[in-house]
């Protein structure tokens, strides 16, 4: 069934990009449902695939590849892709029919639902793509709209500011990902993502192998927010809820998981790969667990227990023994459940109570019981009681971290108390917060409409559901990317009872010391927040002071350079150019002189006119008079080019000398006639000695030129080919139009640019007349003159 | 300043002269000098004097869309022109492909002739777009 895979694979990408232009055109009246449907149509078409995948197989449909660019393309759907697949159209689903009822009032609802679906498009790209390139343009895609999406209320300087830092942080990691793919790549001999699997001695043998292992992880780490690159994260949560709970918790930040996933085959036994995974994933675990107590706001909180996680799977990549692939992938699936179920239940609470803060809150349980309903049930997943299929991961964990024995004693304590202050976070999510006295809000709250309420009931009761038939939901989904992930079959059986032993036992003590650490919350936070050198020194301030330098960079190289003097200008314009012919002249020892006869020749006599032009311009009174000797120097010049057999060139010499003159003078038609020349006496005489040296420059370069033998090959073979390749007797036009074809494009893609510019700068715009004089770069201009 | 007599009642010469030269001079561009470059210089001179002639909105209502939108759409016809290779087999982007229909007489029809024709509109919007930005701050300038 050739035909169905091919379906299944581009189709929803397809329905995607479609469903974003359409909705971005048509007048349509609830686009976050339309967008819903897309998702579920995505949904509907990986799900027939679940058999074929789960008994082991893979999928694969060609799909965008250049032969000439040497890009394989094609998309593969295996275990991991399927999981992710299921994971992003699937919550996507959710997430739109909750944007319907969060954003039901906004009037640029449509504008964030398009976004998002272009978001939702490129992930599925992204973890379908069999091929590097195709997977770095989808994940480079997922950025650009995460950077609308977080800047989403841009009238705020925080939104935007939010959005330009989660775009530089995981937009400068894309690039050194693209570097270490591409080594990768060079390495394989092809950028198909199988195929440098499948070519794992040669990838691994490679003089750059270690670079390019580094540059991935670099580019991993920054999208999925591991220390030091987590600030970010927390700071993204000025996105629109709908956004957080999509991409902040349950897809964008897992991507630089699934790329660790997929290449984990490739390095698994390289002790470096494991040694930085597990290092950075403990300290990303204990950085969120800790920062996620100094915070009240709850999507902030939620935020750190995201970058919680993430650690915790990078960690569980790490550390090499099959179970611990287990772990992570079910661990991943139930983040995904529970996390976006509460972002979506903290949108609900800003929404119905017009506050987020977790210390203010509490007693909502009366007003809003379906809300508290999902919000316990998620939260009872994220603790990992039983019989939620967060128990099952959780004891998974700890079965991985006790398989390695000794060495992985300190693992253990930091999972230890990582999972402590998440049971804490989770008390605090559900009791605090829907129990207890009412307080924190003014007029009574009430459940929210049944679209903001239906996303995270289901996926709650999938967390639920999935701890209940624990084996029937590893067989389908997790042992097939299980067995992805490590390149070989998975040997473990998820298990809600695994009797009493070291486990039970440690996740009895979880629950105690997590009790212990919801009890003091209140007293912790305060805290944790008098620490003022957490912010003074932390990675976030480290961003801010780059980029304050970066910005007073810019300016004084904008200062220097652009001082706003036109006569400066071409000072440096003729002292480049005079350096620049002089130096090349004497480093290369190029002087030379041309042998006399070519100048007997009597066309030069139109020469003379040049001169007399330029004696001329010097000379006039008035710069209307310069303007019109300037004419004259450019048609003796056209008149040279016709008469040694370049009639395009004079012809095009000629139009342009004619417009450049009528330019002009229009343009000093707006100064006075006759103006005094301000300039002293010496900086009269050093005009005079640039613009001699830059004449002299020239003039000995192009003796140079002539004196050296004249290499007719190209000349020859554009004259040859003109007519019987390219069907045209002008060969400068058939090497405009044809052979250079791409070079011409260039050029009046920068000519269109220009003119975008100069109506910019010249546009005076009604409402800001004062302030366009008093710009430093225009008084100055005028003070020159 | 108005414009004297003679150029005003002259404008449509100076007008539609250029443009039917500069049309002309495009569609010969391949075998006889010429081309889009120089048939936009043509056409963008004959903007110009219609508008120094009949004042700036005149050549606006000429070109009807704005100059920078001439410039966008030449460039994309330049881009367009060369999508039609990539159908053919092993073709590269911006590989010319040639038809000779023979209507009496045989036609040489190109996609690369279709370049021309975008490298003479982003030619004509670059110029008008430069003088009439020029012109009219000359306007605001006297009205503010």
């Amino acid at each position: 069934m050739p035909g169905l895979t091919t379906l299944a694979l581009i189709g929803p990408l397809m329905i995607g990009v479609a469903g974003a232009i359409l909705l971005a055109l048509l007048p349509i009246r609830r686009p976050a449902m339309a967008a819903s449907v897309a998702a579920l149509i995505g949904l509907a078409l990986y799900l027939p695939m679940l058999p074929v995948i789960s008994a082991g197989g893979s999928l694969f449909a060609a799909f965008w590849g250049s032969t000439s660019l040497g890009i394989v393309g094609g998309l593969r759907l295996d275990g991991l892709s399927l999981i992710f697949a299921l994971l992003i159209s699937g919550i996507g689903a959710l997430i739109f029919i909750y944007a319907h009822g969060y954003l039901s009032d906004d009037p640029r609802q449509k504008r964030l639902v398009v976004f998002l679906l272009v978001f939702m498009t490129a992930m599925l790209g992204a973890v379908t793509a069999d091929d590097v390139i195709l997977l770095f343009v989808f994940w480079e895609l997922t950025s650009l709209a995460s950077f609308f999406l977080v800047g989403y209320k841009h009238e705020s300087l925080k939104a935007r500011k939010a959005a330009l830092q989660a775009l530089l942080v995981t937009g400068s990691g894309g690039l050194a990902l693209l570097a270490g793919l591409i080594l990768v790549s060079i390495a394989a001999g092809t950028t198909s993502l199988s195929g440098i699997l499948s070519a794992r001695e040669a990838v691994l043998a490679h003089a750059a192998a270690t670079p390019a292992m580094l540059l991935i992880i670099l580019g991993c780490f920054t999208k999925s927010a591991q220390v030091p690159f987590h600030f970010w994260l927390p700071n993204a949560m000025a996105a629109p809820t709908p956004v957080s709970a999509y991409l902040h918790s349950a897809t964008m930040v897992k991507l630089g998981i699934y790329l660790l996933a997929r290449l984990n085959p490739l390095y698994q036994n390289e002790v470096l790969w494991q040694g930085i995974l597990t290092f950075f994933g403990v300290a990303t675990a204990v950085t969120g667990a800790v920062l996620a107590f100094r915070e009240t706001d709850l999507k902030r909180v939620l935020a750190y227990t995201t970058v919680t996680a993430l650690g915790t799977l990078t960690m569980l990549i790490g550390i090499a023994p099959a179970l611990s692939i287990t772990a992570a992938m079910t661990f991943l699936v139930v983040h995904a459940f529970y996390k976006a179920a509460l972002f979506m239940v903290a949108g609900i609470i800003d929404h119905e109570t017009g506050t987020r803060d977790a210390a203010s809150l509490g007693g909502l349980r009366r007003s809003m019981p379906l809300t508290t309903l999902a919000a316990c049930l998620a939260a009872f997943s994220m603790a990992g009681l039983p019989p939620f299929v967060g128990f099952v991961a959780k004891e998974l964990i700890y079965e991985a971290k006790l398989e390695l024995g000794q060495t992985a004693a300190f693992l253990i304590l930091g999972s230890f108390l990582v999972n402590a202050a998440t049971v804490a976070i989770a008390g605090v999510l559900s009791w605090r917060l829907f129990f207890g006295e009412a307080r924190g809000f003014t007029q009574a709250p009430h459940d929210p409409p049944k679209a903001m309420l239906a996303g995270p009931i289901l996926l709650a009761i999938f967390g639920l559901v999935a701890g209940g038939l624990p084996t029937a939901f590893g067989n389908a989904l997790i042992d097939p990317a299980v067995t992805v992930v490590l390149g070989r079959p998975a040997e473990v059986t998820l298990k809600l009872w695994h009797g009493f032993n070291l486990v039970l036992a440690l996740s009895a003590a979880t629950m105690a010391l997590g009790v212990l650490f919801y009890l003091a919350w209140g007293r912790i936070v305060p805290r944790l927040r008098g620490l003022e050198a957490m912010d003074r020194y932390g990675p976030s301030a480290g961003y801010e002071r780059l980029l304050a330098q970066v910005m007073a960079g810019a300016e004084t190289v904008t200062t220097t350079i652009q001082h706003g003097s036109l006569r400066g200008y071409i000072r440096t314009l003729f002292l480049v150019i005079t350096t620049a012919c002089i130096g090349t002249l004497i480093i290369r020892g190029g002087f030379a002189w041309p042998r006399l006869d070519v100048l007997v020749d009597p066309r030069l006599g139109i020469a003379l006119l040049i001169v007399v032009g330029a004696i001329a311009v010097m000379v006039a009174r008035t710069s209307i008079q310069a303007v019109l000797a300037m004419g004259l120097v450019g048609f003796a010049t056209a008149l040279i080019f016709l008469s040694f057999g370049a009639p395009d060139v004079a012809f095009t010499q000629f139009a342009v000398e004619t417009l450049l003159v009528v330019i002009l003078a229009t343009a000093l038609m707006r100064l006075p006639l006759r103006r005094r020349d301000l300039r002293t006496g010496r900086e009269k005489s050093v005009d005079l000695a640039v613009a001699l040296g830059g004449g002299l420059a020239v003039a000995l370069m192009l003796a140079a030129v002539l004196a050296s033998p004249f290499d007719p090959r190209l000349s020859l073979w554009f004259g040859a080919e003109s007519v019987p390749s390219a069907h045209g007797r002008n060969v400068v036009n058939v090497i405009l139009v044809d052979f250079r074809a791409l070079d011409t494009l260039g050029e009046i893609t920068v000519l269109a640019v220009a003119a975008f510019a100069v109506v910019a700068l010249l546009r005076r715009t009604p409402e800001t007349p004062e302030k366009a004089s008093q710009s430093p770069n225009l008084a100055k201009a005028e003070g020159s003159r | 300043m108005n414009p004297p007599l003679i150029l005003r009642t002259s404008a449509p010469l100076l007008l539609w002269l250029p443009i039917f030269v500069s049309l002309y001079v495009l569609v010969r561009g391949h075998n006889d000098p010429g081309g889009g470059f120089i048939g936009g210089l043509l056409a963008a001179g004959g903007i110009l004097f219609f508008s120094i002639a009949r004042g700036p909105d005149a050549a606006r209502r000429v070109l009807r869309l704005s100059p920078v939108s001439w410039c966008a759409i030449g460039v994309l016809v330049a881009l367009a022109s060369g999508l039609p290779a990539l159908l053919a087999p092993g073709q590269a982007y911006l590989t010319h492909l040639w038809w000779f229909p023979n209507v009496g007489v045989t036609l040489p029809l190109s996609t690369a002739l279709v370049f021309d024709v975008g490298v003479y509109f982003t030619v004509i919007g670059t110029v008008s777009a430069l003088f009439l930005a020029l012109v009219e701050l000359d306007k605001s300038g006297e009205s503010a």
